[in-house]
């Protein structure tokens, strides 16, 4: 296993995540619309949304892809329009539409980013790493050979390399099998209970949401249209879970 | 029209599209004739007028050391922006961008492979050199160090700028990284002297570090002369070249982080 510390000590309610008022433009197109959440250390907030939504935009606000065009975002206390890269080394992503470099193997990567991200202990990290996400017998593969599922647990694996402690997870669990699905949750709810790390979950897979997330945000036209936790809202709406929450929220003609 | 001609016109048509949106592939079907017109023209201008009592055995030697160190600018240029665009032909941009990895330490990785690139790259043509052509690049000594750094440096401003304009248009902008090196190939003044090239366009070569590194080296080949002055004035070049590169550099990654370029630069 992988991140024996114990979690840090953080005081109850403070936040991992500050977002304030933000707005992105794109000359005529408002992609995200005076937006403004929190979340907080060791809790996993779900970003929910249809396409077109918004999310995408603002998670490459939150890591620093995109300048927003207003508003202000503090990550574990740093404001990411001045020191970024201070907030980046003790967070990471993962994408299963973001790959990694195909002719490199699995290994190779991972050591690639271990420096990137100057993770002490690499070889016994990334061995740990591969235990964890089952790819142990992958190591010595070509990223470029592997399945889509493999590459997503691959990228998972790079986004724990330095155990970090803000976790932004874009659909993590986007083509893995049912078995492999769980498995990868069951990691995330283990990630956080040992090191209290914060996880930022974009996610249309609903009974997933439901499962780790603490609160969750629905996003419409780039602004919030709810939140809560998942059971606030399946009661909200008078609704068997979150997915007839999402679909009703989608199809509402009303923000 | 019939099936058959119907099915070419289809493929026929998809590489219409792909023209009609991309300046830059355009240009580049009349790029290359053009180029290689007026680097012999200029070559044979000066071979056949131009020699001013030189041997043509030494100029030969001076053409071959031409092409030798042109090579250096070109193999620093082409290393820093190909391992640019193996992260893009890869779709690895976006994670390099979300790590503590600056951009200025991205750029120094990337000068360091060109660096390994262009030895790697030089190294079997100089042997081939003094094996086929009893030509030694390293004869003359140690100054020759200045004259392939001089060239490295150029090469990496080249490519500077070519990856400003990766982020400013994009991938449909990669031609750019083949062509705009060998594109200044006619005005660096590699294989004829600043004399053989039309009195209007020599203030261009002028302003380009190659025309005095290559006017020094002929120098030094034919005369035995070490040209102090073109040499101090190439390092000047490209010093505020390198400056104005990464200035353009800054200003392209600020832009591209606005617009979202970050995301979709390989699309």
């Amino acid at each position: 296993m992988v991140g024996k510390a114990p979690p840090p000590a953080y005081p109850e309610g403070m936040e991992a995540i500050r977002v304030e008022s933000l707005v992105k433009r794109y000359k005529e197109t408002l992609a995200v619309d005076h937006l403004s959440f929190t979340l907080e250390h060791g809790k996993i907030l779900g970003l929910l949304g249809g396409n077109g939504a918004g999310k995408t935009t603002t998670i490459s606000m939150l890591l620093g892809l995109l300048v927003p065009t207003s508003g202000r975002i503090t990550v574990l206390g740093h404001d990411m329009a001045k020191h970024r890269f201070a907030a980046l080394a003790r967070m990471n992503f993962s994408s299963p539409y973001i790959s990694l470099p195909a002719r490199l193997s699995v290994r190779e990567n991972l050591e690639v980013y271990g420096h990137l991200y100057n993770v002490p202990g690499l070889k016994m990290r990334i061995n740990a790493l591969a235990e964890r996400f089952r790819l142990t017998t992958l190591l010595d593969r070509l990223a470029g050979e592997l399945s889509a599922g493999q590459k997503t647990r691959v990228a998972l694996a790079k986004s724990f390399l330095n155990q970090p402690e803000i976790l932004l997870l874009d659909e993590p669990t986007a083509s893995l099998d049912p078995d492999m699905g769980d498995y990868v949750r069951t990691a995330l709810e283990d990630y956080r209970a040992e090191t209290g790390a914060s996880i930022l979950l974009a996610s249309h897979n609903m009974a997933e949401v439901e499962r780790l997330c603490d609160q969750v945000l629905m996003m419409k036209q780039g602004r919030v249209a709810d939140r809560g936790t998942p059971a606030e809202l399946v009661a909200r709406y008078g609704r068997e879970d979150m997915e007839e929450v999402f679909l009703h929220i989608a199809r509402s003609e009303a923000l | 029209m019939n099936g058959a001609a119907r099915r070419i016109w289809g493929l026929v048509y998809r590489h219409v599209c792909m023209y009609r949106r991309s300046w830059p592939r355009l240009a580049e079907i009349a790029y290359w004739p053009t180029l290689e017109l007026l680097i012999w023209g200029f070559t044979a201008n000066f071979f056949s007028r131009d020699l001013h009592g030189n041997s043509p055995i030494l100029a030969g030697t001076a053409l071959i050391a031409g092409v030798l160190l042109w090579e250096i600018v070109l193999r620093a240029q082409i290393g820093v922006t190909l391992s640019f665009m193996e992260e893009i032909w890869s779709r690895n941009l976006g994670h390099l961008f979300v790590s503590p990895l600056r951009p200025a330490e991205m750029v120094l990785g990337l000068l360091a492979v060109s660096v390994i690139r262009t030895c790697i790259g030089l190294l079997p043509a100089t042997i081939i050199a003094f094996l086929l052509y009893h030509y030694d690049l390293f004869a003359p000594g140690p100054v020759m160090v200045l004259f392939f750094l001089n060239l490295l440096v150029m090469g990496w401003w080249v490519a500077l700028g070519i990856v400003s304009l990766l982020f400013r248009y994009g991938a449909g902008a990669e031609a750019l990284a083949w062509t705009i090196a060998f594109g200044i190939t006619p005005v660096a003044c590699v294989f004829y002297p600043l004399a053989s090239l039309p009195d209007w366009l020599q203030p261009v070569a002028q302003a380009l570090p190659a025309a005095h590194i290559f006017e020094g080296l002929r120098a030094l080949l034919l005369r035995g002369q070490t040209d102090w002055s073109q040499l101090a004035t190439a390092a000047w070049l490209n010093a505020a070249w390198m400056l104005a590169g990464i200035a353009v550099f800054g200003m392209e990654f600020r832009r591209a982080r606005i617009r979202g370029a970050l995301i979709s630069i390989g699309e």
